[in-house]
């Protein structure tokens, strides 16, 4: 096979992913078919540095996006325009202290073309300094929603394939404003993430004309997962709702946590990732809980069956939201080498491709906003029955002010 | 806000202790009678709780979950005395930390072989899921209270066994002077393989208990080890009572310092443990070493 896996990290060598993309994207096949013009010239791979979490608490989504990326390119013949593809995955362990070793790593120690990365935020905001330092190297977020990533640390080379923290949670305020909450509890991990999110919550409900003084603001130290004196806090204030953002093994503590302690018919509870992929492990406790996403499995579109139909295929896992995210990704980077040929060199022109692209993925058609960042509808979800059934769009076509950003 | 806040915040607090005493007794244990600081003691805490979901998967209920679990990790416990640690006795607390942090690695490695990164969800067994009404918004579930009961059970049954018992005197003797406690004829070898895996089975056994009320997800051994860590310096490295102390003052700090001053609330655990070190700089109840 000419296409190979390097590993930056010894813990991910034994993956053997690779080998089921291939299976269904027909990768063995695609590889007969090198147009003539790079067999000879001696055309190198296109290498995309991989700086992912795979390993703690965020291995899961890093596992997702890498492999819907994956999957995504090994469908389309495996090649970027034209040309093999080197990944080269590097385990980014989500430690903001390391962002800047590691990325240096791919950046000038390998001489990635494209770094796809990472997962957290702080990594993300590391990174972009050296990506600053970079400017041939394209770097593609597809998950951290740092508001800043596509604000004030914008650059030509940074894209983000996810969404940005305000996005998520804007049109949340203006939902609990049109159902008419009044005095309403917010609680997040007290980090950059949670902040922003609530912040966001609180912008949209006093857009949509609700006095954001009835809002009270809770915090609870990351990664903090022993929630019962909050809950006692907010059956002591008993507010109209509550609204919250955790994700992974917090969403699922907090949700049964909430469900045991505090009648969600009294006080119901809405959210933002707080039922992304962790519905199974919630389960009934899940029940009810409203939340916004830029996606849901149950969105009824062909791209989004298919999708979820070859994640499930080639990883074995139910594709979440994240997978999502890596699986545009591909698309971005396909639609990209496309426009170019495969001339990494190009880089005014790749860049000047991805600004313009829209990309067809499950979530539906989306493209980039000015700052880089997708404009892209925000679902409006409900639980039942143990799924994400969509209640209809909560904000169509949004797209993040992108304030500070100056491209 | 009203006495009954107060009065909820502390029940959360003392559950809360409850739980970290057990974890944490396992540790201080395996500290004061062997010496050696155990940082793979989350681990096992970990492999409780996945396996508390394994199992509750195949059989469909906790309680049988709990009865092959813990066996399980008694085992594990045992083995990983005889493989590694027992190479350890008379070495330095550098050696021990270097090698109970590449047992961390393992078992995580391990973990995500076996189960994966997902994170999964254990249900609290139907004659337990019920929840008692405390105010007019707030119920409180009855598993958590469940758990005080089981905790408090183990705690006395650990108290009868060391105080009572021929194993829990050369227990003690071991713990107050290793050597003499050799020299007097103890088979040294096999007390600490022994406690060692009891060491183990505690922190299994509150791995397994807390499943139905925790999230099982990767990495969440290493969250229990640092409370448990911050505990046993305050209660006095290798003291019981000082574990209980110290668990039962961390639950507190935790409740009281979330509630009221969230944006101080992971210091609230640390300040505790500097007061504590202050006041008495080996612990609560420790013993000052010659």
């Amino acid at each position: 096979m000419s296409k190979k896996t390097t590993s930056g990290n010894p813990a991910t060598t034994r993956r053997n992913f690779i080998a089921g993309a291939a299976a269904t994207g027909g990768l063995a096949a695609a590889s007969t078919f090198i147009p003539t013009r790079f067999a000879i010239g001696a055309q190198a791979p296109i290498k995309v540095g991989i700086m992912l979490p795979f390993s703690g608490t965020y291995a899961k989504l890093g596992e997702n996006i890498t492999d819907a990326m994956m999957m995504r390119i090994a469908q389309a013949g495996g090649m970027l325009g034209g040309r093999n593809v080197d990944y080269i995955k590097l385990d980014s362990e989500a430690a903001p202290p390391k962002a800047v070793d590691n990325a240096t790593k791919l950046v000038k120690g390998r001489k990635v073309d494209f770094v796809v990365g990472p997962v957290h935020s702080g990594v993300g905001m590391a990174m972009t300094k050296v990506m600053k330092k970079a400017p041939k190297t394209i770097m593609v977020v597809p998950n951290a929603g740092a508001n800043q990533l596509t604000r004030e640390a914008c650059a030509p080379n940074i894209f983000r394939t996810s969404f940005s923290n305000w996005q998520t949670s804007y049109p949340m305020g203006t939902e609990l404003h049109k159902r008419g909450h009044k005095k309403i509890v917010t609680l997040t991990w007290n980090y950059a993430a949670g902040k922003q999110m609530a912040d966001a919550v609180a912008q949209g409900y006093s857009d949509a004309g609700g006095d954001a003084s009835g809002i009270e603001k809770l915090w609870v130290d990351f990664p903090s997962v022993s929630f019962q004196p909050l809950l006692t806090k907010i059956a002591a204030i008993k507010p109209d709702a509550v609204w919250v953002f955790f994700s992974g093994g917090g969403a699922v503590k907090f949700v049964k946590d909430y469900a045991a302690s505090i009648d969600k018919a009294q006080i119901p509870l809405y959210g933002t990732f707080v039922t992304e992929g962790t519905l199974q492990a919630q389960g009934a406790a899940a029940e009810g809980i409203v939340t916004t996403m830029h996606w849901a499995d149950t969105l009824d579109n062909p791209v989004n069956h298919k999708f979820m139909a070859d994640f499930k295929t080639a990883s074995g896992r139910n594709a979440d939201v994240f997978a999502v995210q890596g699986y545009d990704t591909g698309s971005l980077l396909l639609l990209a080498m496309a426009a170019v040929g495969g001339d990494t060199t190009a880089t005014p022109e790749i860049i000047k491709a991805m600004e313009n692209t829209i990309v067809e993925g499950p979530r539906g058609p989306w493209r980039m906003s000015p700052t880089h960042n997708p404009i892209q509808n925000i679902y409006l979800r409900r639980v039942e029955n143990g799924r994400n059934v969509i209640l209809g769009v909560a904000h169509e076509a949004l797209e993040d002010p992108g304030t500070g950003c100056k491209l | 806000m009203e006495t009954s806040f107060y009065l909820i915040q502390a029940l959360n607090g003392i559950q809360y202790g409850f739980l970290l005493f057990l974890v944490a007794s396992g540790l201080t244990l395996v500290f004061g009678v062997m010496g050696i600081i155990n940082l793979a003691h989350g681990s096992f805490y970990m492999i409780g709780a996945y396996l508390a979901w394994s199992l509750t998967g195949i059989t469909g209920n906790l309680l049988i979950a709990a009865l092959i679990a813990l066996p399980v990790a008694l085992l594990i416990g045992f083995a990983v005395e005889r493989i590694c640690i027992s190479h350890l006795h008379g070495r330095d607390h550098l050696d021990q930390v270097l090698l109970t942090y590449g047992l961390i690695l393992i078992f995580n490695e391990a973990q995500r072989l076996i189960w994966g990164n997902d994170v999964y969800g254990v249900a609290v067994p139907q004659w337990l899921s019920g929840s008692i009404a405390l105010t007019d918004t707030q119920t409180y579930p009855v598993y958590r209270l469940f758990i005080s009961a089981v905790c408090i059970a183990v705690g006395a049954g650990l108290y009868g066994v060391i105080k009572k018992t021929r194993l829990g005197m050369t227990i003690r003797a071991a713990a107050s002077n290793r050597e003499m406690a050799q020299a007097m004829g103890v088979d040294a070898n096999r007390l600490f393989a022994v406690v060692f895996a009891i060491g183990a089975g505690l922190a299994a056994f509150s791995g397994i208990i807390a499943a139905p009320v925790e999230a099982v997800y990767p990495g969440i051994g290493e969250n229990i080890l640092v409370v448990s860590l911050v505990i046993v310096v305050i209660g006095g490295i290798g003291s019981i009572k000082g574990a209980f102390a110290g668990a039962m003052l961390i639950g507190l700090a935790d409740a009281f310092g979330k509630a009221m001053l969230p944006e101080f609330a992971s210091f609230a655990v640390y300040g505790v443990m500097a007061a504590a070190l202050v006041w008495r700089p080996h612990g609560l109840f420790g013993r000052v070493k010659r």
